[in-house]
């Protein structure tokens, strides 16, 4: 019983980190139709300015706030010079951009800071919670309460604001977006600032636990998108009850089957799911709004 | 008239162009291949400052038998094609008399191949067995293997009479050659393995895995093949978990960064590590406590960073190459492979070498010395 209990712990962290990575996706893909594999890096750079600025002598708390700024800084950057003059272009090609420009941020951190591994504290000690014999991080708990807050916020923009019903109304129809005054450059814009907040609140909330470094974002924007993928992409519920069956998979894999194979365990399982629901678990029934 | 003209004209371009060659003769041309950018960036940094540092400092003090050290050096990027090129190129275009390089595994491997043909003599940094063995009559290894790490933690674990193990492995390069050779290793020192973890090389959680090896009956002490943030990681779930055998990690962790990124959970660690990392440790009647000393305080003062045990290879490649040249009055490759094979004992950063014929390895177990985390710092057992 308390292995069961450790594991199921371990796939809650685990999955929890990818959760709210995955959040990160559901708004640019709402409002675009793209997936940004850039995010990451957002993920990367709210983690490591936020090693670089404490170190600096700033508090914790200053540090992540400065760190999550200039994750959504490098956000508004990303649409203004890479996405906004390439509009015209197609979905592929702007996945593709998002691409370059996750090497690029990669690069220049790479340059601006180190090569180095780097962390910070854990927000409430190191002191580890025991329930029936299994153990857990306090820190976890953060990322899980980190995650719900997120979700509830995305919830709320996209389906009971106008601001959020125009980020919709752009991606189903930018056309049509347009005739009725939305301005889609300015929607696009802003999905791209408040993913990169997310990213960098995430990546914030889950480097006392990975660690950070220049080239940390490949891994979690590509476990972070298995998640939304699994839960339906673009969908806020879904990424996290993906992220979270990923998560659980990995560790009852690695736990049950075989560590040698945990990551086959959890990609066979992936796959299953998408056979059986293309749309991912919690994926939007009809294809079209009309 | 015209004919006349010209042919002054082309004398002249021969004598002005030989004139440009006759001083690059007075030179000595040692190319390097390090792996300074990609993933193992954080090994090849200090390897390639290491060597400029000492090229510098020889030819400031009049260089090696009258003649500068002209060095060429060029990044592969952890990459063994590129590795491949840039050897081909040093040797063909750049007319070196010997090869340090590279930083990672494949890429001395791909360096090694090209030499042999070109017979140069070629002196690898890489960890893996593979570079020298079997002997490559151009290539010697500079540096500790994992054979090496294996055989020092179980000897260890022997003495201590903890013959009952958890292994715990990565699933990158590093991991599964450590592990392969602990396997070997185990048998051969009454080690018995029971029960065989792996971890993905950027999991930030391991707790599964080692609440298996927690479970695991009879276990008394555990090995892991640490390396990087995963290292950091697994010392944490380690805690966590509540593991009280010991926990022996590689020489991948050995460096001030893994105490400071692991806090409190990295107290208690063993780990097999170079001299340099405790080089203030060392008793003053070591052989190692002067070249050690001296070196780590030089590359300290020069780039305001602790000295590290990759950084002590290149500096033993270097001196071992020039200290053939010295004995030999001559760069000839042929000349410098047939001393480098008879150069033991050359006491340097990394150990005590003794290349023969037969070993190009050239290192024993004394080069590593066990050290336990303790106090926030790493402390010198034996």
């Amino acid at each position: 019983m308390a292995e069961f209990l450790q594991f199921v712990f371990s796939g809650l962290t685990v999955g929890a980190i990818y959760a709210l990575v995955a959040l990160g996706f559901t708004l640019i893909y709402n409002a675009s139709r793209v997936v940004n594999f850039a995010q990451g890096e957002f993920v990367m750079i709210g983690g490591v300015a936020t090693a670089v600025l404490h170190t600096a002598g700033l508090p914790l708390l200053v540090a992540a706030a400065g760190a999550v700024a200039i994750a959504g800084l490098a956000g508004f950057l990303l649409h203004q010079f890479a996405i906004k003059p390439a509009r015209d272009a197609s979905i592929a090609a702007l996945i593709i951009i998002t691409m370059g420009a996750s090497l690029l941020l990669r690069g220049l951190t790479q340059l601006v800071v180190d090569k180095q591994i780097h962390s910070i504290p854990a927000f409430s000690g190191e002191a580890t919670i025991e329930v029936l014999g299994a153990t857990l991080q306090p820190q976890t708990l953060w990322v899980i309460g980190g995650s719900i807050v997120v979700l509830a916020m995305l919830q709320f923009l996209l389906n009971r604001t106008l601001v959020g019903q125009a980020l919709q109304a752009v991606a189903a129809n930018p056309l049509a977006a347009r005739l009725v005054g939305i301005k889609v450059s300015a929607m696009l814009a802003l999905a791209f600032v408040i993913s990169a907040v997310i990213g960098g609140v995430g990546g914030v909330l889950v480097t006392p636990i990975t660690l950070t470094r220049y080239d940390v974002g490949t891994v979690l924007a590509l476990k972070g998108f298995s998640a939304a993928m699994v839960g339906g992409m673009g969908s806020p519920l879904g990424a996290v009850i993906g992220g979270l069956f990923v998560g659980l998979l990995e560790s009852f894999g690695a736990g049950y089957v075989s560590s040698t194979y945990k990551d086959a365990v959890a990609v066979i399982a992936m796959l299953v799911v998408l056979m059986v629901a293309p749309r991912g678990l919690i994926g939007h029934r009809s294809a079209e709004r009309v | 008239m015209k004919k006349q003209v010209r042919y002054a004209i082309a004398a002249a371009l021969v004598a002005a162009t030989s004139i440009a060659i006759t001083p690059a003769q007075a030179e000595i041309r040692i190319g390097a291949i390090f792996s300074v950018t990609g993933p193992a960036a954080f090994l090849g940094e200090p390897e390639r400052r290491t060597v400029e540092l000492y090229v510098d400092r020889i030819n400031t003090a009049g260089g090696v038998n009258g003649e500068k050290i002209k060095l060429i050096a060029y990044d592969d990027g952890a990459d063994a094609n590129k590795a491949r090129l840039l050897a081909q190129r040093l040797i063909d275009d750049d007319k070196v008399v010997a090869i340090i390089g590279s930083t990672l595994t494949g890429p001395s491997l791909a360096i090694g191949s090209v030499a042999s043909e070109a017979k140069i003599p070629v002196m690898a940094l890489g960890g893996g067995v593979p570079i020298a063995e079997p002997v490559k009559p151009w290539v010697f290894k500079v540096g500790h293997t994992d054979r090496m790490i294996c055989q020092k933690i179980f000897g260890e674990l022997q003495a201590r009479k903890l013959t009952k193990i958890g292994l715990v492995a990565g699933t990158d390069a590093f991991g599964n050659s450590m592990r392969n050779e602990c396997l070997k290793q185990a048998k051969t020192h009454d080690i018995t393995i029971v029960v065989d973890e792996r971890h993905g090389p950027q999991d930030s959680d391991i707790t599964p895995q080692l609440t298996n090896v927690r479970s695991a009956a009879g276990l008394q002490a555990v090995v892991h093949t640490g390396f990087g943030e995963t290292a950091t990681i697994f010392a944490r779930n380690y805690r966590q978990l509540g593991i009280t055998v010991p926990l022996y990690e590689s020489a991948g962790v050995a460096a001030p960064n893994y105490i400071k990124l692991t806090g409190a959970a990295a107290e208690g660690v063993r780990l097999p590590a170079p001299a340099v990392l405790v080089y203030d440790q060392l008793a003053k009647d070591d052989s190692q406590y002067k070249v050690v000393t001296d070196y780590a305080k030089a590359y300290q003062a020069k780039y305001n960073e602790p000295a590290s045990q990759f950084g002590g290879f290149a500096y033993d490649a270097l001196h071992m190459l020039v200290m053939t040249y010295q004995k030999n009055k001559t760069t000839d490759p042929a000349k410098t492979r047939e001393t480098l094979e008879a150069i033991g004992p050359y006491v340097g950063v990394t150990g005590t070498f003794n290349f023969s014929a037969k070993d190009h390895l050239g290192l024993d177990l004394s080069s590593f010395r066990m050290v336990e985390v303790s106090g926030g710092s790493f402390r010198l057992k034996n």
